[in-house]
């Protein structure tokens, strides 16, 4: 395989880099093309954390709706799930259950595509199976690859923290007034009708609390990412900051403080604006609520 | 239904090539030049790239390149998520007995200690170490307290901020970054011969690209080409075959 061309670089000066003014020298640094897998990996984290919450969320109510269940198997599953995914640390669930679920996959491709096969699975340490069967397939371009490795993320991150959020909206479940619900059906509404009219509407106000310190350690919890194979901003931070030799076109002492500095302050920003937008959910649920915090808007005249 | 459609762009990219020859992905560190390294484009760059793009062509096969971390290359070559390791990897008994190695291509060359200064205690100090090397394996054998660490860089950063006396490490991946430091960092006590020679990392069961790397590589040994590579990558004095 031909080594791939240079790429271009962004500006026309940066062709030598070694004999450059400062200023010049950190526009074509700031640029280079592993700058821009670098700021690539912040929208992948974005991209990460707005993908996980909805789905974790939709765990978490699956979950907390079969906690509830009056189906005694379907009770056990959801308060089963909830145990024992909030009860393992997460880092073992990420190194265990990603290559437990990608080799699963493997294994169930392997056995419709390649009947025929004659030699074990697992040899010594080995797990082989048919190439037709390898997921991604091993020609698959390396886009392919990562976004594979993205999609286990996303898969295990809403495990986790649906886990999470399930126990959370079970509790939100039952905090809403039991004199709501009384209320409704002596209203002639059954079971079903008062849970979706009267108790999920109320739960959300007593549910946020919980499910905003979860959106707070999911944003924490991203950097988890390169356990799953994908290059996230700590990685890249670390990679980029490290020192430097002439190996590289552009030779720079440790430099990790910097780089992680940036991490730092795009992390405060991220939770600024977490909290902000989370203040205002919360104080829009309250309109109209007897707790607390609705009392305190209808004092104000809300 | 995210995976469905990566399953079916997956699918819809194989049938087309389906009929060319499989992919072999080539798995390194990419952390530890002039080895392997990302370079400033963020390709995987080195001694290892350009070696390992020569085999493949020599070997007619088709190879794209994986950065996988130091830590778990082995299981997850194991476990099928590449089909090499070629990351400056010695070929160890303990390594021997869970992957298969081709032949060396890289002679056995020591390991050297790195400090701030050349008389420091490297029997009873602190030493760095990156983590699961046979340096690591090395100092836990000796009186040394061993710290390690997961990237071959953080072992040097923490004799820089005086978090460990001094790091031992491959002596090639060491002479530039001394000869860079401009002074600060010195080479301390004698270079200690362990390890064996490089080779190819390949999974016990996969017989056959290991005899066609082994070819690749003694055509290479033949004509004199892995000399030049070694000495365009290591320096005029490093040990060829």
């Amino acid at each position: 395989m031909a080594p791939p061309p240079p790429a271009r670089p962004m500006f026309s000066f940066c062709t030598d880099p070694a004999n450059l003014p400062t200023a010049e020298w950190f526009a074509c640094y700031l640029t280079t093309g592993k700058h821009m897998a670098f700021y690539g990996s912040f929208l992948i984290v974005l991209l990460l954390l707005f993908v996980t919450a909805p789905i974790a969320l939709a765990f978490g109510f699956g979950g907390a709706m079969a906690a509830r269940s009056r189906f005694a198997p379907l009770s056990w599953f959801g308060k089963g799930y909830t145990a024992v995914v909030r009860g393992v640390p997460d880092i073992a669930f990420f190194m265990f259950f990603v290559i437990a679920l990608d080799q699963g996959i493997e294994w169930l491709r392997h056995k419709i595509r390649c009947p025929d096969w004659d030699q074990p699975i697992r040899q010594g340490n080995d797990f082989v199976v048919c190439a037709q069967a390898k997921m991604p397939l091993s020609n698959a371009p390396q886009w392919v690859h990562e976004t594979y490795g993205f999609t286990l993320a996303v898969f295990t991150f809403s495990i986790v923290f649906g886990a999470f959020a399930a126990n959370v909206l079970h509790g939100a479940m039952r905090a809403v007034p039991r004199a709501q619900v009384e209320t409704a059906e002596a209203y002639g509404m059954s079971r079903r009708q008062a849970f979706w009219r009267i108790t999920v509407p109320q739960m959300w106000v007593y549910a946020l609390p919980g499910l905003s310190n979860l959106w707070m350690i999911l944003i924490k919890a991203t950097p988890l990412l390169f356990l799953l194979g994908v290059e996230d901003i700590v990685y890249w931070a670390r990679e980029l900051g490290g020192a430097k030799t002439s190996a590289y076109s552009y030779p720079h002492p440790d430099w990790r403080l910097w780089y992680f500095l940036a991490l730092l302050v795009f992390y405060l920003g991220l939770t600024r604006i977490s909290e902000i937008v989370l203040g205002r959910v919360t104080a829009r649920l309250s309109h109209g609520q007897a707790t607390l915090g609705g009392q305190a808007q209808r004092k104000a005249g809300g | 239904m995210r995976k469905f459609i990566i399953a079916t762009t997956a699918l819809a990219l194989s049938a087309g090539l389906a009929l060319a020859q499989e992919t072999v992905r080539m798995g390194t560190e990419g952390a530890y030049p002039p080895y392997n390294f990302i370079n400033d484009n963020g390709e995987v760059d080195g001694f290892e790239r350009e070696l390992g793009d020569e085999l493949c062509k020599r070997a007619g096969l088709t190879c794209t390149w994986v950065t996988n971390d130091w830590d778990s290359i082995i299981p997850n070559l194991v476990s099928g998520n590449y089909d090499t390791i070629i990351a400056g990897m010695s070929i160890t008994p303990e390594r021997d007995e869970v992957i298969d190695f081709t032949q060396e291509y890289l002679p056995p060359e020591p390991s050297a200690y790195v400090a701030l200064s050349p008389d420091v205690d490297l029997e009873g100090g602190v030493i760095a170490a990156q983590t699961g090397t046979i340096q690591a394996a090395y100092i836990a054998e000796t009186g040394a307290t061993l710290v390690e660490f997961a990237t071959p860089d953080e072992t040097i950063a923490a004799v820089k901020n005086g978090e460990a006396d001094a790091v031992l490490a491959d002596k090639s991946y060491l002479d530039p970054i001394v000869a860079e430091s401009g002074g600060t960092l010195v080479f301390a006590g004698d270079p200690v011969p362990i390890g064996g020679g490089v080779g190819m990392g390949i999974r016990e069961s996969d017989t056959e690209l290991k005899a066609k790397f082994n070819e690749a590589i003694s055509s290479m040994k033949a004509d004199g080409t892995l000399n030049a590579l070694i000495k365009k990558w290591f320096g005029e004095d490093a040990a060829g075959f």
